[in-house]
């Protein structure tokens, strides 16, 4: 019984490790091994199969000019939708953190629903509230502001190139900024109020104590929020695919909203299925992810060594 | 605490010059608690125009879901709702098998939260309460998993759903996720501090077995880390649209997000059947979402922090 009872204990971590082991080699190891291993054949959704060394990566940078372009776009939009969040989500959540505040949580809610909204329900919304039509009154709330409060003319947000850049960012920066606001009051949240006492007794006015202290402190909450958004940004996909009318729109107008995950889509699914090819867009992808992550942590680093 | 940083702010804010610039330097005229009220106005003033900006999509999608298309396109655009409700949804059935697709995304949801909890607690448990061979170098090989994007999956994953023969199954959006390293690491972490040795050597030394534990002992104890792995499972499999576009492209067989997004794609949209459908699948997030933001908004955060 006893022998039984320590064989047991010894056994037990391998049994239930098992069924997880298993779906991890079939779900998450294999995978990536055949990915890459795909990525060096023209390799067809039919099966057609011939190795074609680094050829996949290498037209990427010298003969397809999608690619540049998604890359491009993937970038414009790292910086204006998923970069931006931050300016705003920050002095949002330092306004949200003062202490007299009430109905933190009534604002807190109500900026984070965008987030677990799916991003086809945003989409199809926000086509709504972008509409734009060459002639007639505009019909879309934005373009129908612009004319009747503002008296700027009407762009076409949905079909000329950089303001698609724009309506694209705009829906980030909505459907995110909630989000960080909600990381970032939980980074301030752990700054001591000492801090800004001591600061106020030197005489320091609030924007100063902001930059000097809260900043700062905020550093390591910055860097892990941004690396999110990085992560999150070079991977969008849903947004641009549904609003730009999906395998056959290509991104749209002069293919603006084609972003670099689009572009792999497309190259898969989209037609006879060019594996091998977008198993390279997807590596290349995954390399840029990385570097940017390491890029944003020297940043980080050089700005908390100052 | 909080009272301390009150009584300072309050101090400060009488002291701080550019409170009286901004409201017409008029400190002899108006009290100090006046004051302190008129600084805190455009506070929230700014805070409420943030909740209009965020709100306004929302608002907006419910009230295009009641115009019919033909209605639909004014100057000025709708700002009230319509008669058209019923029509919508009449127009959203007819075009797609909306109440099959709200199943489908019920179904795999639920099975993905549950069975994911379920092997995660398991492993996560073997990980963090027993050492075993090869231990930390399987625990790394885990962590190192856990940055790779669903784009790179995804094609061997195609090629994997149509051997075995699932495509158009529920299983591409629930098996995979069974073994989600992410999940595997949060329940390690916090089964590593949360289950006390004692109560396992009490629970063997009353005779029951090690699954026994993990029934009994471990799954009771592993609530809070199980609802934070099951709220990001489920935000994330009722939303995902790139999986359920690839493995699901039966308009019968599919998600919402998929089901919606074919609609919208088609050449002669109804956009009065879109806005209502999506209004709909919104709906039952937004409800629990009301009632659970607290819990929901922290789960989340956590799940991101620990990740």
């Amino acid at each position: 019984m006893k022998l039984y009872k320590f064989h047991q204990q010894r056994m037990a971590p391998y049994l239930f490790l098992a069924p997880f082991l298993i779906l991890f080699v079939v779900f998450g190891l294999y995978p990536i091994a055949y990915s890459i291993f795909m990525s060096f054949f023209d390799w067809r959704m039919s099966g057609m199969q011939e190795f074609v060394g680094l050829e996949n990566y290498t037209r990427l940078f010298e003969i397809d000019p999608f690619f540049p372009r998604s890359i491009y776009n993937t970038v414009v939009l790292l910086i204006f939708g998923s970069m931006l969040q931050h300016v705003f989500a920050i002095p949002l959540a330092i306004t949200l953190n003062q202490s007299w505040l009430k109905g933190r949580g009534f604002f807190k809610a109500a900026y984070f629903l965008p987030y677990i909204t799916s991003a086809v329900a945003i989409t199809l919304v926000f086509n709504m509230v972008f509409a734009h039509s060459a002639t007639g009154p505009p019909t879309g709330w934005i373009n129908y502001a612009l004319e009747n409060w503002f008296n700027i003319p009407r762009v076409r947000w949905l079909s000329y190139p950089p303001a698609m850049h724009a309506t694209l960012s705009i829906m980030l920066n909505w459907q995110f900024i909630g989000w960080n606001v909600v990381i970032y009051l939980a980074g301030l949240q752990s700054i001591p109020t000492q801090l800004y006492e001591a600061a106020r007794i030197d005489g320091a006015s609030l924007m100063q104590q902001h930059l000097r202290i809260t900043l700062p402190l905020l550093l390591p909450v910055i860097f892990f929020a941004t690396t999110l958004s990085i992560i999150g940004g070079m991977q969008l996909f849903d947004q641009p695919f549904i609003l730009f009318d999906g395998y056959g729109g290509r991104g749209g107008a002069g293919n603006a909203g084609l972003t670099a995950a689009y572009y792999l889509m497309v190259q898969a699914f989209g037609g006879i299925g060019r594996f091998g090819r977008a198993s390279a867009i997807a590596w290349t992808l995954f390399v840029f992810i990385i570097l940017l992550t390491v890029l944003n942590k020297y940043v980080n680093k050089r700005l908390e060594e100052r | 605490m909080s009272q301390r940083i009150t009584r300072s702010e309050r101090a400060f804010s009488s002291r701080d010059p550019r409170a009286t610039n901004v409201w017409g330097g008029s400190q002899g005229i108006t009290s100090r608690h006046l004051n302190k009220v008129l600084r805190r106005v455009p506070v929230y003033l700014t805070l409420c125009l943030f909740v209009v900006l965020f709100a306004f999509p929302f608002y907006y999608l419910f009230v295009l879901a009641t115009w019919p298309r033909q209605l639909m396109f004014t100057s000025p655009p709708r700002l009230w709702f319509g008669p058209g409700l019923a029509h919508n949804i009449h127009a959203l059935f007819e075009a797609i098998p909306f109440h099959v697709n709200f199943f489908n995304s019920v179904g795999i949801s639920v099975s993905a939260v549950v069975t994911q909890l379920f092997f995660c607690t398991m492993g996560g448990f073997a990980f963090a309460k027993y050492s075993f061979k090869g231990q930390n170098v399987l625990f790394s090989l885990i962590l190192a998993l856990i940055a790779v994007p669903p784009f790179l999956n995804i094609i061997p994953f195609f090629q994997m759903m149509s051997a075995f023969g699932w495509i158009n199954t529920w299983y591409p959006l629930i098996v995979p996720m069974m073994a989600n390293p992410f999940g595997i690491f949060l329940m390690t972490q916090f089964l590593k501090t949360s289950i006390p040795p004692d109560l396992m050597d009490a629970g063997r030394i009353d005779g029951m077995s090690e699954f026994g534990i993990l029934l009994r002992v471990v799954f009771p104890l592993a609530k809070p880390a199980m609802s934070v792995l099951g709220i990001v499972t489920f935000v994330g499999t009722w939303n995902n649209f790139m999986g359920a576009l690839v493995f699901l492209p039966n308009l019968e067989r599919t998600t919402i997000p998929v089901a919606l997004a074919r609609l919208f794609h088609q050449a002669h949209t109804d956009y009065g059947a879109v806005m209502a459908g999506t209004a709909v699948s919104l709906l039952p997030i937004m409800l629990v979402f009301v009632f659970f933001s607290r819990r929901i908004i922290s789960d989340l955060q956590a799940g991101a922090l620990r990740g």
